[in-house]
């Protein structure tokens, strides 16, 4: 009986050490880190400095804003390519469903950076996209995508693919078959049943993709350091130059809180306007 | 900080970025974790210790070095030189892919008091070199124990700015950073810094995301020499980085891979660092073009540190002292192909070439021997300034007020 009783816990006591040691330790660290006032040589001590968060927002708002907007534009194009994908996959893909998901995992087996990296090459003033498409005559022979808002947007994107995708297809693939049936005889065109039956049934999965995506676009540096131009700073880039390059732990610490909390208010307001239940029915 | 981008050259690169990527974030991870965790009290250490640090201490047979990549031929032939000539063996980390995150990496160590792994380091003069030294963090050195250095270092190279009187550093390699050029875009002869500035290039100008070589290049356009320049100074100069930014003109702001922009067109110019600019000539057969702008340039120099909390003090003195014999540092210079701190080097290097004929080794001797992007000469000397020299205290104003440029 004793035992019954304690077996749960003793279950989900690794999960707990888990989120304790590398979520509420660190995050409680951070915390007290961004509300200090110092610097390397004298040791930061803790004063409650609030004004901390004030520097923050007030000097780095642009950034912050840009990227919100870049995460969401890369979240909206990861929607635009990957739902189509995921439905071909669930859908038309008969029996080599496993092989084109591994064909969309495959770039994943190389390194982020690296596969960051290549986009420069892909999009060389004069590589193998664009001096193509010039020496054709197609595009005009001082185009510039690299170091741009696109290039940007697009490498982000195209790197948290999956992401998406993956999502989507689990929702779609357990999807009974026999709902688009039930669609068509009661007179829905291929349209319809899409809007009103396929559409709803997958928006958990698009629910699920967009924090998957959104999120950690919106923290990317990578892309905005390799593909970025003079104009395209992200706020991961100042994170990580105040964090390594100032060694100023308490203003790195403060953006961090505000990206996480804008972040958070995002979701819960996205997660309120999709309804609550859809959000508990992706993991079900 | 420089080196890395040599990597640009062989498969290394990818590796070495992505490694370098990931050692960020797991320091400042760490760092972040271990100021937390001790509440971050003072941080300096006692100079006193410094006093009597040589006293008792003797020769271990062993050493662990942290090094840049790619910074001693694969074959690490001046270690086993060195092992042949004292008995000492080292072992050899190429740990430091960039100051800042290894400086986040040792600085909780050393806080501690704990052994950070390395017996001798290998940094360039700048932010985290001052650091090093305002902590307390590095031990003085023992010149009595290092005849090589005083009878061969170049005067340039002894008693820098950075470290009067090489108190305690002395240095392992220098570069220049100046302006390089792709002449198949550029059909003019590049000479100035205005040239960076020029909107005939828009969008095809590279500069250095690096405050502290940003700064020079905008101070020297001034006319400012660095080492006297004031707040006023540096302000004025962001108002220039800033008006050749809103021109168009720049492309991005580079940490360090600027090689490949420029060879495949992308970039038409960019600041750049001399030796990086060298290799890629040598090994890839490329034209780049490199300069010391009339305005002038900057010279930086990597140094070899000892940390206080070092288990093999005097094994690391013997190697620095080692790296200034006139073979070993001509050895190391043929390639790594920086400016090497003994100017003894470049007489070894023509008696080589000499020596080897008209062999492939015997013309690339030569030919390095002759260039002015690895022996500078007293002219070129006169151009090169360092970086401006900052307090601990100044360094948050001085970054702000360059980041604005090239983080907006």
């Amino acid at each position: 009986m004793r035992n019954r009783t304690t077996t749960p816990y003793v279950l989900v006591l690794p999960a707990w050490i888990w989120l304790a040691l590398f979520f509420v330790v660190p995050i409680a660290g951070m915390l007290s880190l961004s509300l200090t006032t110092g610097d390397v040589i004298t040791g930061f001590q803790q004063t409650f400095e609030v004004g901390n968060y004030v520097t923050a927002v007030s000097t780095y708002w642009e950034q912050i804003l840009r990227s919100l907007f870049y995460g969401a534009c890369a979240t909206l194009v990861c929607i635009a390519v990957g739902y189509p994908m995921a439905y071909w996959i669930a859908f038309r893909a008969g029996p080599h469903k496993s092989t084109y998901l591994l064909l969309i995992l495959l770039p994943f087996f190389v390194s982020f950076v690296l596969r960051t990296i290549s986009w420069r090459f892909l999009l060389a003033d004069n590589g193998v996209l664009l001096g193509t498409l010039k020496s054709i005559g197609l595009a005009p022979a001082d185009l510039q995508v690299l170091n741009s808002t696109p290039a940007v947007v697009l490498g982000l994107a195209y790197n948290f693919l999956p992401f998406m995708v993956l999502p989507i297809y689990a929702v779609l693939e357990r999807m009974d078959p026999r709902m688009v049936e039930a669609a068509h005889d009661l007179y829905a065109g291929r349209i319809q049943a899409f809007v009103r039956v396929i559409l709803p049934v997958s928006l958990p999965g698009v629910f699920a993709g967009v924090l998957m995506t959104f999120i950690p676009t919106s923290a990317d540096y990578v892309n905005a350091s390799v593909l970025g131009g003079t104009h395209n700073t992200m706020i991961g880039n100042v994170i990580q130059s105040q964090y390594l390059v100032n060694n100023n732990y308490p203003i790195a610490a403060s953006i961090t809180f505000v990206l996480m909390g804008l972040l958070l208010v995002g979701i819960f307001g996205y997660a309120r306007a999709l309804g609550t239940e859809r959000v508990m029915e992706v993991h079900t | 900080m420089k080196h890395p981008s040599r990597a640009h050259l062989d498969p290394a690169l990818l590796r070495g970025l992505t490694r370098r990527r990931t050692l960020q974030a797991g320091g400042a991870a760490a760092a972040a974790l271990a100021l937390s965790a001790c509440g971050v009290g003072g941080q300096q250490r006692d100079p006193q210790a410094d006093e009597d640090f040589w006293a008792g201490k003797e020769e271990t047979g062993s050493l662990r070095w942290a090094n840049w990549p790619l910074y001693m031929d694969p074959d690490r032939t001046q270690l086993t030189q060195f092992k042949e000539s004292t008995g000492i063996d080292v072992d050899y980390h190429e740990d430091v892919q960039e100051a800042a995150s290894f400086f986040g990496q040792i600085q909780p160590k050393l806080a501690n008091g704990d052994d950070i792994g390395y017996d001798l380091m290998t940094l360039p003069n700048g932010f985290e070199f001052a650091k090093l030294v305002e902590l307390g963090y590095v031990v003085p050195l023992d010149h009595a124990r290092m005849p090589n250095f005083a009878d061969y270092a170049g005067d340039l190279y002894k008693n820098s700015a950075y470290d009067p009187g090489n108190r305690y550093s002395v240095p392992y390699a220098s570069g220049v950073t100046g302006i390089a050029y792709n002449p198949e875009f550029v059909d003019r002869e590049i000479t100035s810094l205005a040239d960076l500035w020029d909107t005939a290039f828009e969008g095809k100008v590279g500069m250095f995301a690096d405050p502290q070589e940003i700064a020079n290049f905008g101070l020297l356009l001034n006319g400012v020499n660095p080492a006297e320049s004031t707040k006023e100074d540096w302000e004025a100069a962001a108002e220039r980085l800033r008006e050749q930014r809103e021109s168009g003109v720049v492309r991005a702001y580079y940490d360090q891979d600027f090689i490949q922009p420029l060879t495949n067109g992308d970039l038409w110019l960019t600041m750049a660092w001399s030796g990086d600019i060298y290799q890629q000539n040598m090994e890839e057969g490329t034209d780049l073009r490199f300069v010391i702008p009339e305005e002038g340039g900057t010279i930086w120099t990597d140094n070899l540190l000892i940390p206080f909390t070092s288990k093999a003090p005097i094994d690391a003195l013997k190697l620095m002292d080692f790296l200034y014999e006139p073979e070993i540092a001509t050895g190391l210079t043929e390639y790594i192909s920086y400016i090497p701190p003994v100017p003894h080097a470049q007489e070894v290097m023509n008696e080589w070439a000499d020596a080897e004929g008209d062999s492939e080794r015997g013309e690339a001797l030569a030919d390095m021997a002759k260039s002015p992007l690895v022996f500078p000469g007293e002219g070129d000397y006169q151009k090169l300034h360092y970086y401006v020299a900052l307090e601990p205290g100044e360094q948050d104003e001085f970054s702000s007020i360059f980041q604005a440029i090239t983080q907006s």
